[in-house]
């Protein structure tokens, strides 16, 4: 497999991010990765957008993904971070299979709005759940990587942002590739007109029902990746702001690379965490206004930067 | 002569509103029929049925010898029935060649095609093909949205054609074009019809394109085929100029009053 000049990109700035983790303080590494987890949500909400859908719900997938991780541990007894992650990514992705075959026959409101409730009623039943810590959630026990503990403190979350790292990349690679396939770009094709793809011969149905699918197992790595780097988990994971959040850091970045929605993510994330420390009351209102902003003059998203300054340059 | 198309009593009602009735029309492999009639006389009901995008009230649909009524666009596409449309269904913000490289992609039916690159060595060959074909090989790179009518019209035609489709319709390909494109753009169509050996149905509104293009008509009035002939004998039926063409203009009336 050659491969291409943005791809060895991505490879040079998780590699650049890896060694930054050597020497930048434990809070930032600690930041970056949650950061990069939300980003592997954000870009599950991409792939819908790419295809004309805006979830409401991706925390469902995104608290699947950290529950499953959470209750492997306590009740199963796994460990080891890769295969929690993996029952993770098989539990998202037999809900989201089931739940594709309603879901992905609604568009626009009614698909945001389908996507929330079912959102919304894990949250509910997690609430109800005090057997699972109710809205306090619990603790994610010590996890191991292919038999390594990481201990504790700076070393855990080095491993972790390692970790989050090494997935965001492969996940990067796989869907940057993804989306110019016959099938991402179809999800575009359908956006764009789903009468002359259904002329074209190409089921509308399977093709949002597998990219659904796909998106809801990105998201699930990202709920995972959350959970072993907070070490816990609890209900507001499905709960419809996470959800909005999500869409707003898709909006933010834009839909036009698949680094977009890390890019976006890091902005988020710091924008944030500076705003809570400035403005503790009004953080949310700094939020918004800097979204605003985004929409007034980069209604790509932040993504259109780049792109439009290759276009000046050629 | 092969029979290409076939349909028996084919009827359909929205409510009260009788919008194609009976409809008896055989058409034979390689046949270009024109299919004329004022608005709203059943034209494009008859187009929607037989392709999958109106389900018909009652009657039969036979392609190729072989029932099709019930089954979707993407069947009958499947089958090598396709159309184009009056408005052009189209990849506004794709680029062009993109549109085409979607299209050949689904006309690819290789095991695991859909996660495969949709830029192929050979699918950007056949899209810089028909590209050329078309005359429209400079918009290649440009989104959709910055081609003139005419060229966009080209575009869904080629897109409807790739495929290898045995028959096409197409709905008022010359509708929306300037009066000095609509000849080029005819001419192009059906040189590439000419090439692929295809059967094609098209519904116009001008006469002169009918009457240049098509060896057989059928004239659609109140839901019905009042006319079906050669093109000649149907443009000179009193009935047809009567509910469809309108009268030719005698040499006193063109003489002025």
């Amino acid at each position: 497999m050659i491969l291409e000049k943005s791809e060895i990109s991505l490879i040079g700035a998780a590699v650049a991010i890896a060694l930054a983790s050597l020497v930048v303080p434990n809070w930032l590494v600690f930041t970056a990765t949650l950061a990069i987890s939300t980003a592997l949500v954000v870009m599950g909400v991409v792939m819908l957008m790419r295809a004309g859908l805006v979830s409401f719900g991706q925390g469902l997938f995104y608290c699947l993904g950290g529950y499953a991780v959470g209750l492997g541990g306590r009740y199963l007894g796994i460990t080891d971070a890769l295969l929690l992650i993996v029952l993770g990514v098989a539990v998202t992705v037999g809900v989201a299979m089931i739940l594709g075959l309603l879901v992905t026959r609604y568009r626009e409101i009614f698909f945001a709005m389908l996507s929330l409730a079912f959102s919304m009623i894990l949250y509910g039943l997690l609430v109800k759940s005090h057997g699972l810590g109710s809205t306090d959630g619990f603790g994610v026990v010590d996890w191991t990587i292919l038999g390594f503990s990481p201990g504790s403190g700076e070393s855990s979350s080095r491993t972790a942002l390692l970790l989050a790292l090494g997935l965001a990349l492969g996940i990067a690679l796989f869907l940057n590739r993804y989306f110019r396939s016959s099938l991402g770009l179809a999800c575009e094709a359908i956006r764009e007109n789903e009468v002359r793809v259904e002329y074209m011969g190409v089921s509308r149905k399977q093709v949002l029902y597998i990219n659904y699918v796909i998106a809801a197992a990105v998201g699930s790595i990202g709920g995972s990746m959350t959970a072993l780097a907070a070490g816990h988990v609890d209900p507001t994971m499905a709960y419809w702001t996470i959800s909005g959040e999500f869409v707003f850091i898709a909006i933010l970045g834009g839909t036009g690379h698949v680094a977009a929605p890390f890019i976006a993510a890091l902005i988020f994330t710091l924008v944030r965490t500076y705003a809570i420390e400035l403005a503790p009351n009004a953080w949310q209102m700094i939020l918004g206004i800097v979204l605003l902003l985004i929409i007034l003059f980069l209604p790509k998203g932040i993504w259109s930067l780049f792109t439009r300054k290759k276009g000046v340059a050629s | 002569m092969t029979e290409i198309l076939k349909t028996v009593g084919l009827s359909r009602y929205f409510g009260a509103v009788t919008a194609a009735e009976d409809i008896n029309v055989t058409i034979t492999e390689g046949e270009i029929v024109g299919v004329i009639g004022a608005n709203g006389a059943g034209k494009t009901t008859f187009i929607n049925m037989v392709t999958g995008y109106l389900p018909p009230s009652s009657g039969t649909i036979e392609f190729g010898g072989k029932p099709i009524k019930g089954l979707g666009p993407r069947k009958l596409m499947r089958k090598g029935l396709t159309r184009s449309f009056q408005i052009p269904q189209l990849f506004l913000e794709l680029p062009v060649i993109d549109n085409l490289a979607i299209a050949l992609a689904a006309a690819d039916h290789q095991q695991f095609q859909m996660i495969r690159p949709v830029h192929t060595k050979d699918r950007l060959e056949a899209a810089e093909e028909i590209l050329a074909q078309m005359n429209i090989a400079q918009y290649r790179n440009e989104m959709v949205t910055a081609m003139p009518q005419g060229a966009r019209k080209l575009l869904d035609i080629a897109i409807a054609m790739l495929g290898s489709p045995r028959m096409l319709l197409l709905d008022e390909p010359t509708s929306g074009v300037s009066v000095e494109e609509k000849y080029t753009l005819m001419d192009t169509v059906m040189e590439a019809v000419r090439q692929r050996g295809l059967t094609v149905l098209f519904v116009e509104h001008d006469m002169e394109i009918v009457q240049r293009y098509v060896t057989r008509v059928l004239a659609f009035a109140s839901g019905i085929v009042i006319k079906d002939g050669p093109v000649d004998e149907v443009l000179a039926d009193e009935k047809v100029q009567e509910l469809v063409t309108g009268k030719p203009k005698t040499a006193k009336t063109e003489g002025g009053a």
